[in-house]
C-alpha cells in the first residue's frame, strides 16, 4: 500500500494544531500589548480611510486604526472567555461530582438545577443576570460566567455515573481498594480529559455570547474596543458604506471562536485512545 | 396513556415556572439599578425628591422584598402580570402583540433552516468525506462560531445598503402602521432577518442530520439493501429517511431556545420591532416588570418546544407507541 511521506498521525498532526493555537493565541497578546494606546488615539487627518498597506483593516470616522482597535477586542475577549470559561467549567465539575456520588437527593437536586438553568433562552438569562449585576464589564463577565455549567455538568455527571457503575470499578472496591484510591486511580484519568476538553469548547459559546451581550448595549462603556461594541458602533456607519468596520473584526472573532473549536475537538481526538491513532 | 403524559408535563411546567419566578425575581431585586432613576431617566434634573417617592411607593417599592415577592406572586398565578413602565401598558398586552410580530419571524426562519438543514445534512452524510460533504461540513463549523448579528450586518451591508433589494429597517414600511402594510410589504421586510436566521440555525441541524445518516448507512438493513444491488441515494431516501428524520424533528423543536435567543439579535440589527427587541429596551431601561414578564414567557415558549419534540417522539415512533406504558 502507497502512503503519503507526509500524511502525519493524529497525535502529530494534534500537537502542531496546539502549538499552532498557543501561538496565534501569545500574539494577539503580545500585539495588543505592543500596540499600547494606539487603538484610542484619534487622529484626524486619517479619518474613514480603507483598508490598505498601512492601515490592513482600515480606520474610523475618527481616524483610529481598526487593526489595533480589532487586536485589543480580541484579547478582552480571551480574556472574558478564560475567566468565563473556567469559572463555569469547575461549577460544572463540582456540581457535576457531587450529584454523581452524593446520593440520591444531591443527585435530583443537580439535575433539577440543569434543567432550571437551561429553562430560558440563553441570552434572555444572560440579559437578565448582566441587568442583575447593574451591567458594566462585571455584568457581562458574571453572565457569561455563571450560566454555561447546565451542560458540562451533565456530561461529566453521565460520565462519573457510568464510570461507577463499570464492572472493574466494582471489582476494584472488591478487592479492597479506598474509594480515595478508586478515585484517584479509575475515576480521575476518565474525568480529567472530559473536563479539559469541556473546557475549551465552553471558550467559543463564551467568547460569542460575551461579543453579543455587549452588542446588545449590555456591559462596557462606549470607549472599550470589544469586538461587540466595534461591531454595534459600526452599524451607524454601515448605510454610508464603511463595510470594513464591520467586516474585519467580525472575521477577527469567528477565527477565533473556530480556533477554540479546533483545538478542543483535536485534544478530544488526542485524548481518547480510540482516535488517538486515526 | 396521554392523559398521564400530559398531567406530568403540565406539573413539571408548574414547578419549572415557579423556579425560574423566584429566582429571576432574586436577581433583579439584588441588582443595583434603581428601578425608578431608570424610569425617570433623563427627566431626573426636574423631578422632586417627594415625586420619586410617589413613583416608589406607587411600586410597593417601599415595602420589604419579601413582601413584594408575595404580592407579585400572588398576582402572577391570577395572570395578572403587572404593567410595564417603558410602555404604560399591561405586560402581557405587550408581549402578546411584540411576540406575533416575532413569530412570523422565527416561523419562516425555522421551518427554511429545518429543511435546508435537513437536506443539506442527508447529501452530506450519503457523499461522505467527498468535497461537497467537506464544503457542507465546513460551512456547518464557520456559521456554529458566526455571531447571529454579524451575518445579519454582512446581509443588511449586501443587499439593503449597496443592492437596495430589500428595506433598511422595520417590520413595515415606516409611516405606516402594523394594519396598513400589506402582506407583501410585510413579508419584504422578513426576509432578510429570517434569512439571518436560517443561515446560523442551519448549522446544528445539519451536521446531526449527516451523523445520523452515517449512522444509518452502516447499519445492517442498509448493508442488506447494497448487497442486493440499491443504490446510495435510494437506501438514504426510501430507507433512512425515516430514521433520520425523527431525530432531526425533535432537535429542530428542542432549538427554540437558540432560535429565541437569535431573534434577540437578529431583530436588533434590523431594528424589528418584535419580542427580541422589547428584551433588549425591558433590560436597559430597567423595566422590571416587562423583563420578568419576557423571562417567564421566553421559558413557557422554549418548554413548548421540548414538550413538542417529547410528543412527537411519543406519537410517530412505533418502538415507544407499543409500550404506551413507559411514557415519561
Amino acid at each position: 500500500m502507497m502512503t503519503n511521506p507526509l500524511a502525519l498521525d493524529r497525535r502529530t498532526r494534534t500537537m502542531m494544531v496546539i502549538f499552532g493555537c498557543l501561538v496565534l493565541f501569545s500574539a494577539i497578546f503580545i500585539a495588543a500589548w505592543l500596540y499600547g494606546e494606539q487603538g484610542q488615539v484619534t487622529n484626524l487627518a486619517l479619518r474613514k480611510l480603507p483598508p490598505g498597506w498601512n492601515q490592513p483593516f482600515g480606520t474610523d470616522w475618527l481616524g483610529r486604526d481598526m487593526f489595533a482597535r480589532t487586536i485589543k477586542g480580541l484579547r478582552i475577549s480571551l480574556e472574558i472567555g478564560l475567566a468565563a470559561a473556567s469559572c463555569s467549567a469547575i461549577i460544572a465539575l463540582l456540581l457535576g461530582l457531587a450529584a454523581a456520588t452524593m446520593g440520591r437527593i444531591i443527585d435530583v437536586a443537580v439535575t433539577w438545577l440543569c434543567d432550571v438553568g437551561m429553562a430560558t433562552p440563553h441570552l434572555v438569562l444572560l440579559i437578565l443576570i448582566s441587568f442583575a449585576c447593574g451591567g458594566g464589564a462585571k455584568g457581562v463577565i458574571i453572565a457569561v460566567a455563571a450560566s454555561h455549567w447546565p451542560a458540562l455538568t451533565r456530561v461529566i455527571r453521565a460520565e462519573v455515573m457510568q464510570l461507577r457503575t463499570s464492572d472493574y470499578i466494582k471489582l476494584s472496591s472488591r478487592l479492597g481498594k479506598s474509594p480515595a484510591w478508586i478515585a484517584r486511580h479509575h475515576l480521575l484519568p476518565h474525568v480529567v480529559p472530559q473536563f479539559l476538553v469541556g473546557l475549551l469548547l465552553l471558550f467559543p459559546h463564551a467568547i460569542l455570547h460575551a461579543a453579543g451581550l455587549t452588542f446588545l448595549g449590555f456591559g462596557m462603556s462606549p470607549h472599550t474596543p470589544e469586538i461587540g461594541i466595534l461591531l454595534a458602533e459600526s452599524m451607524r456607519y454601515l448605510t454610508t458604506g464603511m463595510w470594513w468596520l464591520a467586516v474585519a473584526p467580525g472575521l477577527a472573532l469567528i477565527l477565533s471562536a473556530m480556533t477554540f473549536d479546533v483545538l478542543g475537538n483535536n485534544v478530544r481526538a488526542l485524548l481518547d485512545p480510540k482516535t488517538l491513532r486515526e | 396513556m396521554i392523559t398521564q403524559f400530559l398531567l406530568v408535563k403540565i406539573f413539571r411546567l408548574i414547578l419549572l415556572i415557579a423556579a425560574v419566578a423566584t429566582l429571576s425575581f432574586l436577581l433583579v431585586s439584588s441588582s443595583p439599578v434603581n428601578p425608578v432613576d431608570a424610569y425617570v431617566g433623563t427627566a431626573m434634573l426636574r423631578i422632586s425628591q417627594d415625586q420619586r417617592e410617589i413613583i416608589a411607593k406607587r411600586w410597593g417599592l417601599d415595602k420589604p422584598p419579601v413582601e413584594r415577592f408575595g404580592r407579585w406572586a400572588g398576582q402572577m398565578a391570577t395572570g395578572n402580570l403587572g404593567v410595564s413602565t417603558i410602555f404604560n401598558e399591561p405586560v402581557l398586552s405587550v408581549i402578546g402583540k411584540r411576540f406575533v410580530t416575532s413569530f412570523w419571524l422565527m416561523a419562516l426562519a425555522w421551518s427554511l433552516s429545518g429543511a435546508l438543514g435537513f437536506g443539506l445534512g442527508l447529501i452530506a452524510g450519503a457523499r461522505e468525506d467527498t468535497l461537497l460533504d467537506r464544503g457542507i461540513r465546513l460551512y456547518a463549523y464557520t456559521m456554529a462560531s458566526t455571531p447571529t448579528f454579524w451575518v445579519g450586518m454582512i446581509l443588511l451591508m449586501v443587499f439593503s445598503v449597496s443592492l437596495g433589494w430589500t428595506p433598511v429597517c422595520c417590520a413595515w414600511p415606516p409611516g405606516l402602521s402594523a394594519e396598513q402594510a400589506t402582506l407583501w410589504q410585510r413579508l419584504h421586510h422578513l426576509l432578510l432577518p429570517a434569512v439571518t436566521l436560517s443561515l446560523i440555525g442551519i448549522a446544528q441541524i445539519t451536521l446531526h442530520t449527516r451523523e445520523k445518516t452515517i449512522e444509518a448507512l452502516r447499519s445492517d438493513y442498509a448493508v442488506f439493501a447494497r448487497a442486493q444491488g440499491e443504490s446510495i441515494i435510494g437506501i438514504v431516501f426510501v430507507r433512512a429517511l425515516r430514521n433520520v428524520a425523527l431525530p432531526a424533528v425533535t432537535l429542530q423543536f428542542a432549538s427554540l431556545g437558540e432560535l429565541f435567543g437569535g431573534a434577540v439579535l437578529a431583530e436588533q440589527v434590523f431594528a424589528y420591532p418584535g419580542l427580541g427587541r422589547t428584551t433588549v429596551e425591558a433590560g436597559i431601561r430597567g423595566d422590571i416588570p416587562l423583563l420578568l414578564g419576557i423571562v417567564l414567557f421566553s421559558t413557557i415558549f422554549v418548554f413548548t418546544g421540548n414538550f413538542m419534540a417529547d410528543l412527537i417522539y411519543h406519537l410517530v415512533d412505533p418502538r415507544l407507541r407499543k409500550t404506551a406504558g413507559a411514557i415519561s
